[in-house]
């Protein structure tokens, strides 16, 4: 024997697995405080998408529904909306919907409000892209459902600790499409503005952001269509909704009860995914309409034509 | 005429390190070896340029000779690497940021090639841009948008957005923005190139008409020097980064002083670059006749022709070769002339005088006052508008800074 004999499993000699459990035991100990902080506002405003989805009449939200996807996007959708909505309560499982479409209501707000800011300052500032990237990158590879173990290990189990996965899966692709969308702003408007003396912050609100919002809404999409699989995904940590019904099913051996979870999900994500799209499409002979204008849309409801739209 | 804007010695390389390409082209090396050497590209080399006020200041040149960098240093889009540019005497090199958007709200606006409108703003709002980072009232600036968008033609579109605008529309939206923050230096990069030829001399046009009454200082940017001779009242011509021969679209015809000049002003209608004064001929008083002063070519040609004048110098007959022999054998003056004459003055441009002379017979130049000045005959106009000058017999070399 010339070589000693020399099999893989000698090299693991190192406890990885005990050193990570270690530190996040330690980080959970010490670091409560900061996961409470960032658990709170996500429970509270949870709790509240949840209590207004539940208590909405069902026909009163079918209305809603319907002007809300009309105002954003066109008839054709609203019109779709609303049938998908009467087959998903015909299928009985409406107040799973309802759970599952508050997880991504609340993940939409709670992404828009981390990801723009956060997306805007890495496009006017390098080195914090420099930082933030490689950061995208890994959340973006992982695969969804690594996500879980160390949310399962800082948060606990749950709907609330579900919804912080996925505000963790949605929020990357808004942070990459709003530094995207700044930075593609042509150099020739944003030398329009420098050469008529406009000043820093100007710059951002008169030009980039409102030129960079077309591409802000296409990464609105992905967060949307993320906390989507997220939020059916997080059933797995004992999150209600949707996926909730689908887990059931297939831990029962229930083919039925899981289809009809599968249907409503795909039905929800078919709805989120047309009205957002229809969104960020560039307006071209249709009315203009900005991000404000949507977003007081989608919370008022239906309002007067776009007033900033030509004749 | 008072200066406006100097430009003095001012170079720009674009690298992070410019040093040593500075003392290169110091030291007389040209863009293309600074670039071998240091792979430093060289934007401005040693230019220096007097924008006098009220100027329609026209820089030419061939793609990558200059001509944006240029423009752009002088509202500092591109940082100058050294030099001065002084504004009305003041050097906005060394201003600070603040000082510099100042400078950039108030006294300088700019026009951009392919218009750089904001899409998502209507075409009011476009042009009260200006005024919006300078923070004037929305009322305000809302009702000087409006005043300036009918000076241009387009009152009635303010309330639509760029994208149903023509392209000449929209650079004239682009030109109300400019105006509406009443900045007295207007930089105008490439403005009408990206327009097709129709729609761009009708906004030359357009420019001559609201030049009479604004009296902006206009640096304009072109590689077209038709463009250059139609609009400038002087031209500078660059070439790799520097300025080889300045002067007004006349003088550069006349001499375009090297090569390079040369094959620009080759091409050119002389007969628009050239007024009457150019080619008229000089004429000698002969004698008079009563109260009528009587002028006659100068030169010695076969058939003599001249003018009457009045006793203040203005025309008030032509004399052709038989109404001077009948002077001569003692006629009266005020019989033998013809009252069938035509009268241009002495800016006119060739190609106009040539329009004017319907009947076919030499033509009196006149002064601002109406005074006699000169006799221009179309043999002459066509004889200069085809000789070419041959730039070796007037190869000066040095340019004509
Ligand atoms: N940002 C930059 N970085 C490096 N080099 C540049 C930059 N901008 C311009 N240059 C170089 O400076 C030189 C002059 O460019 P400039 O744009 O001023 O030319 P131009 O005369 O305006 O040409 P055109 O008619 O094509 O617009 C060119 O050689 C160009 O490559
Ligand atoms: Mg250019």
């Amino acid at each position: 024997m010339v070589f000693p004999m020399f099999d893989a499993n000698d090299l693991a000699v190192f406890p990885v697995d005990v050193w990570i459990a270690d530190g996040v035991q330690w980080l959970a100990l010490n670091l409560r405080p900061l996961f409470l902080a960032i658990k709170w506002p996500i429970e509270n405003l949870l709790t509240f998408n949840d209590h207004v989805l539940h208590a909405v009449p069902f026909p009163v939200f079918l209305i809603l529904a319907f002007l809300i996807a009309y105002r954003l996007a066109s008839l054709g959708i609203a019109l779709f909306t609303t049938i998908a909505f009467v087959i998903i309560a015909s299928l009985g499982v409406w107040d799973e919907s309802m759970t599952t479409l508050s997880l991504i209501s609340t993940a939409i707000v709670i992404s828009t409000a981390i990801g723009l800011p956060i997306g805007v300052w890495c496009a006017l500032n390098d080195s914090v892209w420099q930082v933030v990237r490689p950061v995208l990158d890994i959340m973006q590879t992982t695969p969804t459902f690594v996500y879980l173990v160390p949310v399962v290990m800082l948060f606990g189990v749950g709907t609330v600790p579900g919804e912080v996965a996925v505000v963790i899966a949605a929020a990357p692709p808004l942070i990459r499409f709003t530094n995207l969308g700044i930075r593609m702003v042509e150099t020739e408007m944003v030398e329009a503005g420098l050469a008529f003396g406009a000043d820093r912050r100007q710059l951002l609100w008169e030009i980039q952001f409102p030129l960079a919002i077309p591409t802000i809404l296409g990464g609105l999409n992905q967060t949307v269509l993320t906390a989507m699989v997220m939020s059916v995904v997080v059933a797995m940590i004992g999150a209600e909704g949707l996926g909730l019904v689908v887990l059931q099913g297939l831990g029962r051996l229930d083919v039925g009860r899981a289809a009809v979870g599968g249907i409503a999900i795909i039905l929800l994500a078919m709805i989120l995914d047309r009205i957002t799209q229809k969104l960020a499409q560039p307006a071209t002979s249709k009315a203009k309409r900005s991000l404000w204008a949507a977003v007081c849309a989608a919370l008022i409801g239906f309002r007067s034509k776009p007033a900033t739209g030509p004749a | 005429m008072n200066e406006r804007l100097r430009i003095e010695n001012l170079y720009k390389v674009f690298s992070d390190r410019p040093e040593k390409a500075m003392s290169l082209l110091k030291a007389g090396v040209g863009k293309e070896q600074v670039l071998t050497e240091t792979r430093a590209v060289v934007g401005l080399n040693d230019v220096s340029l007097t924008v006098p006020g009220g100027a329609m200041y026209m820089i030419m040149g061939l793609s990558g000779s200059g001509k944006s960098t240029l423009a752009r240093c002088i509202n500092r889009l591109n940082e100058p690497t050294a030099g001065k540019i002084l504004l009305d005497g003041r050097d906005i090199v060394p201003l600070k940021p603040a000082e510099l958007l100042e400078i950039r709200r108030r006294r300088i606006s700019m026009v951009f090639q392919h218009f750089a409108l904001l899409p998502n703003k209507t075409v009011v709002e476009n042009a009260e841009f200006g005024l919006k980072m300078r923070g004037v009232p929305l009322q305000q600036r809302r009702k000087r948008a409006e005043e300036i968008l009918s000076i241009v033609g387009l009152g009635k579109w303010c309330k639509h957005y760029p994208h149903e605008l023509s392209g000449g529309m929209r650079q004239r939206v682009g030109l109300a923005r400019a105006l509406a923050t009443d900045a007295d230096l207007l930089i105008m990069d490439e403005a009408f190139s990206a327009l097709d030829p129709l729609i761009r001399s009708e906004m030359q046009d357009e420019l001559l008409r609201l030049q009479r009454t604004l009296n902006k200082t206009i640096v304009f940017i072109t590689h077209d020097f038709q463009e250059a001779v139609k609009l400038g009242t002087r031209i500078a011509i660059m070439k790799d980064g520097a300025v080889v021969r300045e002067g007004t679209p006349q003088a550069i015809v006349a001499d375009p002083g090297n090569d390079y000049v040369s094959a620009f002003t080759r091409e050119v209608d002389r007969s628009r670059v050239f007024e009457a004064s150019a080619v008229m001929q000089p004429c000698e008083a002969i004698g008079k006749s009563g109260e009528i002063q009587i002028v006659r070519q100068a030169t010695g040609k076969i058939k003599r022709i001249g003018f009457a004048l009045d006793s203040s110098g203005r025309v008030v007959g032509l004399l052709d070769e038989v109404a001077f022999s009948k002077l001569d054998a003692g006629s009266a003056c005020e019989g033998l002339m013809s009252r069938e004459f035509v009268k241009v003055r002495e800016n006119t441009k060739l190609i106009d005088a040539v329009r004017m002379n319907g009947p076919q017979q030499p033509m009196a130049v006149v002064d601002a006052d109406d005074r006699f000045v000169g006799l221009l005959q179309a043999e002459h106009i066509l004889a200069f508008i085809a000789s070419s000058p041959s730039t070796v017999a007037s190869a000066h070399g040095v340019p004509n800074v």
